[in-house]
This record gives structure tokens, C-alpha cells and sequence, in this order.
């Protein structure tokens, strides 16, 4: 029952149900107007018959009289397959014709009426059906001179057997149309529902736990494989965010987890080692200094989680990037001056965007952070000085936001890598910083629909911030 | 639990209080629902000399906003029985001008931005030092009666003149970078108070977000490399563990 019941609760099968009472609807009143109109052609043509045979028998009548019309009458009367005729006398007496069993007053009126009958020569014959003697007919009755009625008519058993075909055949046709229909609709219920069976099985087994599973498709591109493709397009995007997150946990685990075991450490061996004030506070002084690392870390991360999920999409603005690329080195300039690097901006022409202008200069900042560090020069090399060169410009449909140093670089193998969170190469865990910045370029350009490009700048690194173009830029001046 | 009277005695805002001794004594409200975060900052800023007093939610907190004299309100944005932003927002309403920092564990860009619609006046992110949120707290303190409508600023024989762009010291004329100019009139609007390196990136740079590196001292030290270093007076100062105040120390 359970299996039937859910049967018949599918769309699809009451979808076949609707269909099918609509077909049946339709068919019956195509039937009937069929039926309908042969009837009508069928009484048009009797009326014509009795009309000519009428007219036939009343030039007899004027040619001879009564006893012409009896003899006539008496004579096609006998003809097999006849017309019906009787010719009575005033009182009712039959002077000739074929027909008896006629219900009393009946002759009474002239004109179209239709009414029972019997045929003479079957009524000795058959005795025992007063019922199956008696057929129906339509009948012309005619008032003659001295009393004399003439009556005409055809018998009605064609139009008759018209009517109960016609009734078979609705019935037939109605039975036929909905037994093939609920078997039709009952077998495409089925293989519908097997196949929403095969994808709520799956869904299930996914809600389980299992992300790596995928729906069904049938192949047949039809709805409902589109609709699978979608959703195992959806599953694709799901997992790899689910994997990601994931990541992301095992990283944060990684990297917040060392510096708050340092942080502990010092406090510990403070707490067992010192004895006087400053040993105290200088032990302080670190932890202080470690958890603001710490914090600074939390921050970038929730930045990027931030720029990631793509919520800071609500800040977007106009502007051009060239200010942003000026502005930057204007604040790391004298950073990179104190180091001996040669910060150059090449920003002239405008190069317009819509973006989060705080992230974005935030992302460049990163970059250029990053530059400075990996420029340093090495102490006793004397190589000149080396240039870290920032630029912004418009290209094609893009703005390229580049920052290009020479430093030690990334080899080709390590840069798709260290894009993601927290990656850093080995030989740079040396170096200060959290390791996040390439990481948080990367979720901002991708936030704009862009993306963070790493190239080889022989020697040195060359990253690219490229976002989508904007419209054009009003120049304040 | 960390217990702060170790902080305490050593304390880290005492290099603050030495760098500052005209400091003038505010009356501050805390609405903090965080007891033992309310109890630690009241402590600390009772310490560096300033009268505080904590509520634990916004209904009270309100209430001793309406009540009392305050010269800043330092308000949480999520608090029981009534918003932070409300608390400010209906201040605000009855014409209360009270200076409000507000403080809040969501420290992004347009959390801040919502809540200096609402009414506050400074935003600072969980978690802060205590030598930030005070410069913050005093630097509010002193606005209303800021110098920021003053044309030329001065400390000691250092002038500023905002409308002609020109800085002199003594007799002599110090030429400076835009960007350095709009740094030393920051610092002397605040003349005698202590600015962090958060609120020079904030206010001078208009950026809000932590630069890896501290780009900032090295931008202080060249404006004092112009402004102190041919002068037997230094001006700017360093605040240990804090930030940056210009102040006439020949006063």
C-alpha cells in the first residue's frame, strides 16, 4: 500500500490523472457530436424519401382515385425492404398497406410523428415478442377527400443502430482510453520515481556524511538529469569549500597553535626562573609582543575568511587604482629607503576599478611588505642598490596592480602553493611576518572577481593584482 | 584567570603617566556586560589617574549616562537588555554630546563604519591594548575644547600654519612632504596627548588595517630628522609601549 500509495501521491502520476479525465472529456463529446449530427442526417434523409414517396402517390391519387392509391399502395407495400404505408377509411379500417399495431390516434393528425409499429407480414410470424415485433418509425400522415388518411413513413432500426454503435464505442473507447493511460501513466510514474528514489537515496548517503558521493544521470538530458548535473555541480562547489575549510582549520591549528605554545613556554620558564622585577617584566614584555603577533595573525585570517565568503562585496566604490598604487609606496618609502631599496612608482595613467578600495590597498600593501623583506640586501654584497618597481595600469578588460622586486623569488613548482593560507617556503620561516600576505592579495583580487598572478621577474618576483576594469573615473584634479 | 594586580604594580601604562604629567583628570563611564574586563579597565584607568565608573548592561548604562557627568563613555557593542548602538544612538537623541568609543570584538571595515553612524565617535576592535584605548579615550576627552578651528598651531617655538602650509621652528623654515605635513598637524592638534601608531595610519593615511611592518616609525623618525634634530629641544617624543606625543618640554 505504502508502495502504491506513494505512487499515486507523484506529480507525475496525478499530472496523468488530470490528462487522462481531459481526454476522456474530449472524446466523449467528440463522439457525441458525431453521433449527434449522423442522427440528424439520417432524419433528413427519411423525411426526403417519405417526401418523394409521397409525392409519387398523390399524382396517382389525382390520376385515380382512391382505388389507385389502394392499388399502388397494396402493390410497393409488398416490395421487400419497402417504405411503410397504410391507407385506412374514415372509421379506421385498413384498405391496404403494410403496417398494424399503430397506438390509437395515431391517424388522428396529420403531419410528422413518430411512433411504433408493427409490419404486417412478421406479425403472424412471429407471435410470441409482442416487444420484438414492435419497431419504431417516423411517419407522415395525410387526411385524404372522404374521410381516407394515407399514411407514409421509414422505419427508424438504421438510426437506431447508429445510436447504440455510437454508445458501444464511447463506452469501449472510454475503457480503452483509461486503462492505457493509467498504465501509461503508472509506468512513467514508476521510472520517474525510481529515479527521484535513486537521487533521494544519494542525497541521503550525502546528508550522511559522505560529500564524495554524486547523483545519478540518466543521460538522457532531460529535466531531471539537468537538474542532477546542477546539483553535483553545487556538491563539487560544496566539497571543495568544505575541503578548504578544513584546510584552513589544520592550518590555523598549525600556525596559531606554535605561537600560543611559545607565548606559554615564556610565561612558564618566567614563572620558574625569574626572581627580580625586570627579569618579570621583560618576560611580560614578549608575551605582550607575542600575542599581539598573535592577534595580527587572527585579524589577517578573519580577513580573508571575510574576502573569501565574499561579504566585504558590499563595500565596493570607483576609483583608480594608480592613486592606490601611489599612496602605498608614499607609506613604505621611507621603510624602503631606510633599507637601501629603491621604491619606484609607475602609475600614470588612470586605471579605473570598482572595489573595496580598503582591501585592496591592503592587498598591495601586502605585496609590498613582502618585497621589502625579500629585498634586503645581503650585508658585505656590494650589488647595487636593489629597486622594488609598483605599478598600476589599465590592460584590455583588466587593471593590473604589479609589484615586481629582486629578490630571491619563488621557483615555478612552490608558486601556485604559496597563494594558499599560511604557506610559506621553508627558507623563509626565518623571516618576520605571518605568512599570510600572499594568501590575502589572493582572497581579495579573487573577492573582485580577479586574481593573484606570480611571475618570475628574472631574478625576482613579479605579483600581480589583476581586477576587472572599471568604468570610467572622474578625475577630482 | 590572569590576575592583573601583577600588571598592576609594574604597569605598563605607568610609562604613559610619566610621559605625561599634566594630565587632567576625566570622568569616564565603562559599559562592559564582561565583569572581570569592566573591573580591569576601571582599575587601570583609576590607576593612571582618571575617576571611572562600569556598567554591566545597556538599560544601566544608559541610565548612568543621563545621569551623570561624563566626559567619555566607553561603550561594548553587545550588551544584554540594550544594544551598545542604541545606548548611543539615544543619547544622541536627547541632544547628549558625550564623546563614545566604542568597543567591539567585530573589527572590520564596515562594522567600525556602522558604528560611527549610530553616533560614536571612535572605534576600536577587541582585542586593544590599554595604552591604545587610553590615548584614544583622552584624545576624545579634549576634543570639545580641540584647537582643531585654530589656524596657526604652535608647541614651544614650532608653528604650524594650516592655511598657508608653511612650518617654521624658531626662525627657521622646515619644508615637509604633503603627507609629513598632515602628520605634524595631527600630532599638534594633539599637542601634550598621546597618539598611537593605529591612529596616525587611521587619521593621516586613512588606512584601517595593520601594516606588517611598522612603517609609521620610520615616517616619525624622519619628520623628526626635519623638525628636532638642528634644535636642542626635542619635541616629539616616543611613548614607550604607546606611541608618538609632541609636546613642549620646556613647559
Amino acid at each position: 500500500m505504502t508502495a502504491l500509495g506513494k505512487l499515486f501521491r507523484t506529480t507525475t502520476f496525478k499530472l496523468t490523472l488530470v490528462y487522462l479525465t481531459v481526454f476522456a472529456l474530449f472524446a466523449a463529446f467528440l463522439l457525441g457530436y458525431f453521433a449527434l449530427n449522423t442522427r440528424r442526417l439520417i432524419t433528413e434523409q427519411i423525411t426526403d424519401t417519405v417526401n418523394a414517396e409521397i409525392t409519387g402517390l398523390a399524382e396517382q391519387y389525382r390520376l385515380g382515385g382512391i382505388r389507385r392509391l389502394v392499388i399502388v399502395v397494396d402493390a410497393r407495400a409488398r416490395r421487400p425492404g419497402s417504405s411503410l404505408y397504410l391507407v385506412t377509411t374514415y372509421q379506421g379500417e385498413t384498405l391496404a398497406g403494410n403496417v398494424t399495431s399503430l397506438p390509437p390516434g395515431t391517424l388522428d393528425n396529420a403531419g410528422w410523428i413518430e411512433t411504433t409499429y408493427r409490419r404486417l407480414d412478421e406479425s403472424e410470424t412471429s407471435e410470441r415478442g409482442e416487444q420484438r415485433g414492435e419497431h419504431h418509425a417516423l411517419v407522415r400522415v395525410f387526411q385524404l377527400p372522404g374521410g381516407f388518411r394515407l399514411l407514409v413513413g421509414r422505419d427508424l432500426e438504421e438510426r437506431e443502430r447508429l445510436h447504440s454503435i455510437v454508445l458501444s464505442a464511447g463506452r469501449w473507447s472510454v475503457v480503452i482510453v483509461v486503462v492505457l493511460g493509467l498504465a501509461g501513466g503508472l509506468f512513467v510514474t514508476r521510472r520517474v520515481l525510481r529515479r527521484v528514489d535513486a537521487m533521494t537515496e544519494t542525497t541521503r548517503s550525502i546528508m550522511a556524511g559522505d560529500l564524495g558521493e554524486r547523483l545519478p544521470i540518466a543521460g538522457s538530458g532531460d529535466e531531471i538529469d539537468r537538474l542532477a548535473e546542477n546539483l553535483n555541480e553545487m556538491l563539487e562547489r560544496i566539497e571543495a569549500l568544505m575541503n578548504g575549510l578544513k584546510e584552513v582549520s589544520d592550518n590555523i591549528a598549525h600556525d596559531l597553535k606554535t605561537p600560543l605554545t611559545r607565548l606559554r613556554n615564556r610565561a612558564e620558564q618566567a614563572l620558574r626562573t625569574s626572581g627580580s622585577e625586570s627579569e618579570y617584566r621583560s618576560a611580560l614584555e614578549t608575551i605582550i609582543e607575542e600575542s599581539d603577533g598573535l592577534i595580527a595573525t587572527f585579524n589577517a585570517l578573519l580577513m580573508i575568511a571575510r574576502a573569501e565568503s565574499g561579504q566585504a562585496r558590499d563595500n565596493m566604490s570607483e576609483f583608480d587604482a594608480a592613486e592606490i598604487a601611489q599612496d602605498v609606496c608614499e607609506l613604505y618609502e621611507p621603510l624602503a629607503d631606510e633599507k637601501g631599496i629603491d621604491l619606484k612608482v609607475e602609475a600614470g595613467a588612470p586605471a579605473p576599478v570598482k572595489a573595496n578600495r580598503e582591501l585592496v590597498s591592503q592587498a598591495l600593501a601586502n605585496l609590498v611588505d613582502n618585497a621589502i623583506k625579500y629585498s634586503e640586501p645581503k650585508e658585505g654584497a656590494e650589488a647595487p642598490a636593489p629597486e622594488i618597481v609598483v605599478s598600476a595600469r589599465a590592460e584590455g578588460e583588466r587593471v593590473l596592480l604589479t609589484v615586481a622586486d629582486r629578490g630571491p623569488g619563488i621557483p615555478a613548482a612552490d608558486r601556485g602553493r604559496v597563494v594558499e593560507r599560511f604557506v610559506r617556503l621553508e627558507r623563509s620561516r626565518s623571516q618576520p611576518g605571518s605568512g599570510l600576505g600572499l594568501s590575502l592579495a589572493a582572497a581579495v583580487a579573487r573577492l573582485h572577481g580577479g586574481e593573484l598572478i606570480l611571475e618570475d621577474n628574472q631574478p625576482g618576483l613579479k605579483s600581480i593584482i589583476a581586477l576587472p576594469r572599471g568604468g570610467p573615473v572622474q578625475n577630482a584634479g | 584567570m590572569p590576575s592583573f594586580t601583577d600588571i598592576q604594580g609594574h604597569s605598563a601604562f605607568g610609562l604613559a603617566t610619566e610621559a605625561q604629567p599634566d594630565r587632567v583628570t576625566m570622568r569616564l563611564l565603562i559599559i562592559e556586560d564582561d565583569r572581570d574586563a569592566a573591573e580591569y579597565l576601571v582599575k587601570a584607568f583609576r590607576e593612571v589617574g582618571h575617576v571611572a565608573d562600569a556598567a554591566h548592561d545597556g538599560e544601566e548604562g544608559l541610565a548612568m549616562a543621563l545621569d551623570g557627568q561624563y566626559d567619555v563613555l566607553i561603550v561594548d557593542r553587545m550588551l544584554p537588555k540594550r544594544d551598545g548602538l542604541s545606548v548611543i544612538g539615544t543619547l544622541r537623541g536627547k541632544n547628549i554630546e558625550t564623546p563614545a568609543l566604542i568597543l567591539s570584538a567585530l573589527g572590520q571595515v564596515d562594522d567600525r563604519v556602522k558604528g560611527l553612524r549610530a553616533g560614536g565617535d571612535d572605534y576600536l576592535p577587541k582585542p586593544y591594548s590599554f595604552s591604545e584605548l587610553l590615548a584614544r579615550v583622552e584624545v576624545l576627552a579634549r576634543r570639545r575644547g580641540s584647537r582643531s578651528e585654530e589656524t596657526v598651531l604652535r608647541v614651544g617655538d614650532l608653528e604650524l600654519d594650516r592655511l598657508s602650509h608653511q612650518v617654521r621652528r624658531g626662525n627657521e623654515e622646515i619644508v615637509l612632504q604633503p603627507r609629513e605635513f598632515r602628520l605634524l598637524e595631527y600630532l599638534m592638534q594633539h599637542a601634550g596627548q598621546v597618539v598611537t601608531r593605529t591612529m596616525l595610519l587611521e587619521n593621516v593615511w586613512d588606512y584601517h588595517f595593520d601594516p606588517q611592518t611598522n612603517v609609521i616609525d620610520v615616517h616619525i623618525s624622519r619628520l623628526r630628522s626635519k623638525i628636532d634634530k638642528n634644535f636642542s629641544q626635542p619635541l616629539l617624543h616616543t611613548v614607550r609601549g604607546a606611541g608618538y606625543m609632541i609636546r613642549d618640554g620646556a613647559r
